[in-house]
């Protein structure tokens, strides 16, 4: 730094004057304000802030001037330049924000563009119906017992006390397997089947467990029904069984009417009507409550019901209380032990609960049927 | 069973107001499920008279003979004059006896009847056929010509009963006794609370010496013979209409006098009858197993070739009938020429299960068969044939020969010993010993006892054997709907299995991954496997037959899972979806080395281990399968950019989507299998019990098999054992300790000849690095000149960190050259430069 011109007029110092550095102060504030964008501010920034800005010129001026002459001018161009910068920054905060929202703006997506990039995929309704309804009663205590679908005709019939010539062993429709080559090879020789019903997995539970049992049986069955709307010649049943002491028609009653409360809803209940099954004495076909009309289309033409074709119930299955007979063949002691069963369709259940119009959309795989069906029912 | 409610009135005195669909209401609930109630002759209104033809005018010059008539109908239409009547049937003259429908009536199917102009004339109304009356099969297949005695202008609609309830009851098996008015009317009865008029309480005589000899050879077989002879019948008596009318409703058809009369006392009390022309029987009536390779021609006119086991009722020449079941040829009724003037009535009573065995081994069901077989009432067979002969004598003006046989085996009455409570403890309902005995009672039983009751049940239940046939009974009577509803308390359960639990994940992981589950029908050919190139001795190609498929071009159970996608497969892209990616778990059948015939356990004790070890060994290896299969895009190109199409890659990862879930370590190796394209097939391998084994095949398929199958070209799919798999799971997985510390970074980029797998580079890094190593990650693949022919380079991101310290750029890129150098020892691979 050199040393003190004393050698001239303060007055005659230009830029120091104290209306020369309002008028830059207001000239830098002009600018600052007049910057539509950052890169205006920018230069602006440049022009009244930087080292050749007046300003900043101006203060070099200072250490020229008198010692009783410094102290003001210092103070007046102090101010001048707190002012500048302040304003700078409020413009730069300014134009910023002003920026960033125009960037959001600019970044704005159509978000009703889909994303079908990999196709959805889906678990068939017949496993997640089976899944459900067991589901119901492993909640209760009960486990799920697994049997082949191939099965010996001494599971499938003759433990269930379906005799050599019963005549419901012929009312159904058994596929019978071919035995060993050599042994011949005519109907029912080689002593298996395909089983016709989950029934003999009540066999194998009994064997395989002590009682009590408790147990549901969801599976593959068979019957030589030709496909069509209505029949099917391979289809899924779910089974139940309970033995223990003790065990009434009631308790079978009971336990069908929790089922279907679980499936249908809270005030839903069964009814039975006596038949006939071999494996059961007594036996009862058993109906639920219709859930969409809840019985009120019965007499009701104006208020017709098509899942249960105005009858006000819905056929499910059969069941009753286990032949003492099952139970000796299974060696157990039936005065010791009671039980009931039953055992009811997926396919129809699946039928009436989702309005399934046709049985074969239910076999042949078809994508569009099963994927709004989802992970679970 | 048909049992018209005009007819079941007659043995119960319903009230009057009682519908069909009222006593349908009560029935059901008894345990006799009415399926329908048919309204015969419903809509019907008259007037519908009789009238008798007075003239026929034959019309010409139409396309078919056509006649206008005219027909005295007496007043019924208000003028008395002769009603005139176009009509085209031809089968009746002038002077018979007709239904004339007049104009203003209505016939079932809404058929207003009103004068028209028709074929030049004007028609006052029909001359009626059964079928327009609704009156089912009459056989005569026009008009119906009436006997000459019905007076003219008697209301018809009163005369052929043509208004009626029909309830059609279907009679589970454990119920013969139901196949009979006799049976339906017992619980009609019981049900309202009626008393029963018992149409078999009959004055019988005893038997004598002096009837048509009978010799019973198998009293096993056959264990009552009832023989009555009538004589002198008018061969041309016809069975009168209230008699053909309830035939019809009841669904039978009418036939001749002696079969109707036959037909009509089966459906009133259960008990099969048969009518011989006497004429026609030679000698002495024998009942005996017939000798095989014998012959009978049936009454529908085939000839049988029988078996030793068959019933057969014979005369002096052999064979005449095929017992209970069907009657032959050679001693039929005439019912066309009317020569019979005396018949011989049979009411036997025979063996359930040997008359199942027949009526099934000559695929012959009658309405005798069905009944025998469901259990018929042996003490009503002497009531039967008396009433058979009573109605004989009335309709058709025979005379009963006095003599009577009747052979019979001595039976004792059953019994069965019940507590009195025995029914309660079923039920779970106190109904008490008085209600227990009425209800038994009113079934038929007789009961003694007072704890223990002593409980002879009535001979037309032979169903009732059991304590809990007794507990039905009562329970039923007592109303299944009035039971209670309780819940057990089962003992707390394990919930699902693991293998229950796998099944489930499996299912969700694909589903997740994409996959659409198709379940498909086990049955295949055995083409299938050329189509899908399988070696001439792959086991797959064993497999386990139906004696009776639905399709001969189906006959065998599936041994692989894919023949049944890949159809899902080509029916999805031919019904228009084209992007593809479907599962399936589900059992394949296996069958057993030596194979086995798996015999019949007794039932009267739990089999011995080894007795159902013998049942196991005689079934199929059913192992689960899970198998995928994929075509199109697995990826749509979009507005996000390009797709990306199914392929092997996708195929692999499906096992390795199922290894992960199973808690698996998969091996997945280049391998060889049938339908795979031999380059771009993955051999999946797990090891269990320190061997290893090879569970299935993954990759995309030949192009030959596609071609041949119909499938699009690229289509991929992957099979493995679910339960090899699950078998392999490593269990419970332990939970990793999580260091905090800096992870330091390496990449390598290795070049290695092309034929060297990617999985064993990866190999020898993992164990080169060392224990710094986190994780290695196969971030590109490629081949180019520069590298050389037959080369690839191979860029792995390798991660290295340390639990207990920040790692040094030095200890890392030691931990990474080992990595490279083992890597270069075992695969010859090189750092790239």
């Amino acid at each position: 730094m050199s040393a003190p011109n004393k050698s001239y007029d303060p007055v005659e110092v230009e830029t120091l004057k104290p209306e020369e550095i309002e008028r830059m102060r207001d000239e830098a504030l002009a600018a600052f304000a007049a910057a539509g964008d950052l890169d205006a501010l920018q230069e602006a920034k440049v022009a009244h802030t930087g080292g050749t800005s007046p300003l900043a010129l101006a203060n070099r001026e200072i250490g020229a001037l008198p010692p009783h002459a410094k102290a003001d001018a210092g103070k007046r161009v102090g101010q001048a330049r707190g002012a500048v910068n302040k304003a700078l920054a409020a413009r730069q905060t300014e134009l910023e924000a002003e920026r960033d929202a125009r960037v959001l703006v600019e970044e704005a997506v159509d978000v009703t563009l889909p994303y079908d990039r990999t196709p959805s995929g889906a678990r068939h309704p017949l496993t997640t119906m089976m899944e459900r309804v067991a589901d119901v009663f492993v909640s209760m205590g009960y486990e799920v017992a697994e049997g082949p679908e191939v099965e010996a005709e001494w599971f499938n019939f003759d433990a269930l006390n379906f005799g050599p010539d019963h005549p419901a062993r012929q009312m159904q429709d058994t596929f019978f397997v071919q035995g060993p080559e050599g042994a011949g090879a005519a109907e029912g020789e080689s002593g298996v089947v395909l089983r016709t019903h989950t029934s003999p997995v009540q066999a194998r539970a009994l064997l395989d467990r002590e009682p009590p049992v408790y147990v549901v049986c969801p599976g593959r069955v068979y019957r030589t029904d030709e496909l069509d709307a209505t029949h099917t010649p391979v289809f899924h049943q779910i089974e139940l069984l309970a033995v223990d002491e003790g065990l009434t028609m009631a308790d079978l009653k009971g336990t069908l009417d929790h089922m279907v409360q679980s499936l249908f809803g809270a005030d839903m209940k069964t009814r039975l009507r006596p038949n006939y099954f071999p494996f059961t004495e007594p036996s009862a076909e058993m109906d639920m409550l219709c859930y969409v009309c809840r019985g009120e289309s019965v007499g009701n033409p104006d208020r017709p019901c098509r899942t249960c074709s105005s009858e006000g119930w819905i056929e499910l299955g059969g069941c009753g209380m286990v032949n003492p007979r099952v139970l000796v063949a299974c060696g157990v002691d039936p005065a010791k032990y009671s039980g009931f069963a039953f055992g009811f369709g997926i396919e129809r259940m699946l039928m009436f609960r989702h309005n399934v119009e046709d049985m074969r959309d239910m076999v042949e795989g078809d994508v569009r049927f099963t994927r709004p069906f989802g992970m679970e029912i | 069973m048909r049992v018209p409610l005009s007819w079941l009135r007659e043995y119960v005195d319903l009230p009057a107001t009682e519908t069909g669909r009222d006593v349908q209401a009560r029935l059901i609930p008894a345990g006799l499920e009415v399926e329908t109630v048919e309204q015969v002759g419903a809509g019907l209104k008259g007037p519908l008279v009789v009238g008798q033809v007075l003239t026929i005018e034959e019309l010409e010059g139409f396309k078919k003979p056509i006649r206008f008539c005219t027909v005295d109908v007496g007043t019924a239409n208000g003028t008395g004059e002769p009603q005139e009547i176009v009509c085209g049937a031809r089968n009746f003259a002038v002077g018979d006896k007709v239904v004339v429908v007049l104009p203003g009536a209505v016939l079932p199917g809404d058929f207003a009847i009103a004068a028209r102009k028709t074929y030049g004339r004007t028609s006052h109304g029909m001359i009626c056929s059964g079928d327009e009356l609704g009156m089912g099969d009459d056989g005569s297949g026009g008009i119906i010509v009436l006997p000459p005695e019905i007076e003219v202008g008697t209301d018809a609609i009163e005369l052929l009963e043509l208004v009626d309830e029909v309830l059609d009851i279907a009679v589970t098996p454990d119920r013969g006794y139901a196949l009979s008015l006799r049976g339906v009317a017992r619980e009609a009865a019981t049900a309202y609370g009626l008393p029963l008029r018992d149409p078999a309480l009959l004055d019988v005589p005893g038997p004598n010496a002096f009837g048509h000899p009978v010799q019973v050879s198998d009293p096993l077989g056959c264990d009552r013979f009832t023989a009555r002879t009538v004589t002198g019948l008018a061969p041309e008596a016809r069975s009168p209409i209230w008699l053909r009318r309830r035939l019809q409703k009841a669904g039978m058809r009418p036939v001749s006098l002696a079969v109707d009369v036959t037909n009509y006392v089966m459906l009133e009390l259960g008990q099969p009858l048969h009518a011989y022309d006497r004429s026609r029987v030679q000698g002495t009536i024998g009942v005996r197993r017939a000798e095989p390779g014998e012959k009978l021609t049936t009454l529908d006119g085939v000839v049988r070739t029988l078996d030793a086991e068959d019933l057969v009722i014979t005369d002096d020449r052999g064979a005449i009938g095929l017992a209970g079941v069907m009657g032959g040829a050679n001693t039929e009724i005439d019912d066309t020429e009317g020569t019979t003037t005396e018949v011989v009535v049979e009411a036997a009573h025979f063996d359930p299960i040997s008359i199942a065995r027949t009526a099934r081994r000559h695929k012959l069901a009658s309405e005798a068969s069905k009944r025998f077989e469901r259990g018929v009432d042996p003490e009503a067979a002497s009531a039967a044939a008396q009433r058979t002969v009573d109605l004989l004598v009335l309709l058709a003006g025979g005379t009963a020969d006095a003599g009577v046989t009747e052979v019979i085996a001595p039976s004792a009455p059953r019994t069965i010993t019940i507590p009195a409570d025995h029914p309660d403890r079923v039920a779970g309902v106190a109904y008490g010993r008085e209600t227990v005995v009425r209800r038994l009672q009113e079934v038929g039983c007789d009961v003694y006892g007072q704890d223990e009751l002593i409980v002879t049940v009535p001979s037309w239940r032979p169903d009732l054997t059991d304590p809990n046939d007794l507990a039905e009974e009562v329970i039923r009577l007592e109303g299944y709907e009035n039971l209670p509803s309780t819940l057990p308390k089962p003992p707390a359960g394990l919930g699902l299995t693991d293998r229950q639990r796998l099944h489930r994940r499996v299912g969700r992981a694909l589903a997740g991954a994409g996959y659409v589950e198709a379940p498909n029908y086990p049955f295949v050919g055995e083409h299938v496997f050329d189509q899908l190139a399988l070696a001439a001795d792959d086991p797959k190609r064993r497999v386990v037959k139906l004696v009776n498929p639905l399709s001969d071009e189906e006959p065998a159970l599936r041994t692989t899972l894919l023949p049944g996608l890949l159809q899902a497969l080509r029916r999805n892209d031919g019904r228009g979806s084209h992007d593809l990616a479907l599962f399936e778990t589900g059992l394949v059948f296996l069958p057993q080395d030596e194979p086995r015939v798996a015999v019949r356990l007794p039932v009267d004790r739990r089999p011995t281990d080894e007795e159902l070890a013998s049942l196991t060994d005689a079934l199929p290896v059913q192992p689960r399968h899970a198998a995928v299969v994929l075509a199109g895009a697995r990826e749509q190109a979009g507005w996000w950019g390009k797709g990306h199409p199914a392929d092997w890659a996708d195929a692999v990862e499906a096992a390795r989507i199922l290894a992960r879930e199973s808690g698996t370590v998969l091996l997945v190796r280049q391998g060889q299998y049938g339908p795979w394209h031999p380059g771009r097939c993955a051999e999946l391998a797990v090891v269990v019990d320190g061997a290893e084994q090879v569970i299935g095949y993954a990759g995309e398929l030949h192009p030959g098999v596609l071609k041949g199958l119909g499938l699009p070209p690229r289509t991929s799919a992957m099979e493995l054992d679910l339960d090899a798999l699950e078998r392999a799971s490593a269990g419970l997985p332990e939970g990793p300790h999580i260091s905090t510390f800096p992870v330091a970074t390496q990449d390598v980029a290795l070049v290695v000849d092309r034929t060297v797998p990617h999985a064993a580079v990866e190999a020898a890094l993992r164990e080169g690095a060392g224990g710094l190593l986190e994780s290695i990650r196969l971030f590109d693949v490629y081949e180019s000149e520069q590298l050389g022919e037959g080369r690839k380079s191979l860029a792995y991101a390798l991660r290295f960190r340390a639990d207990d310290r920040t790692l040094t750029v030095e200890e890392a890129s030691a931990a990474r050259d080992a990595a490279v150098a083992l890597a270069g020892e075992r695969t010859g691979a090189a750092l790239r430069s």
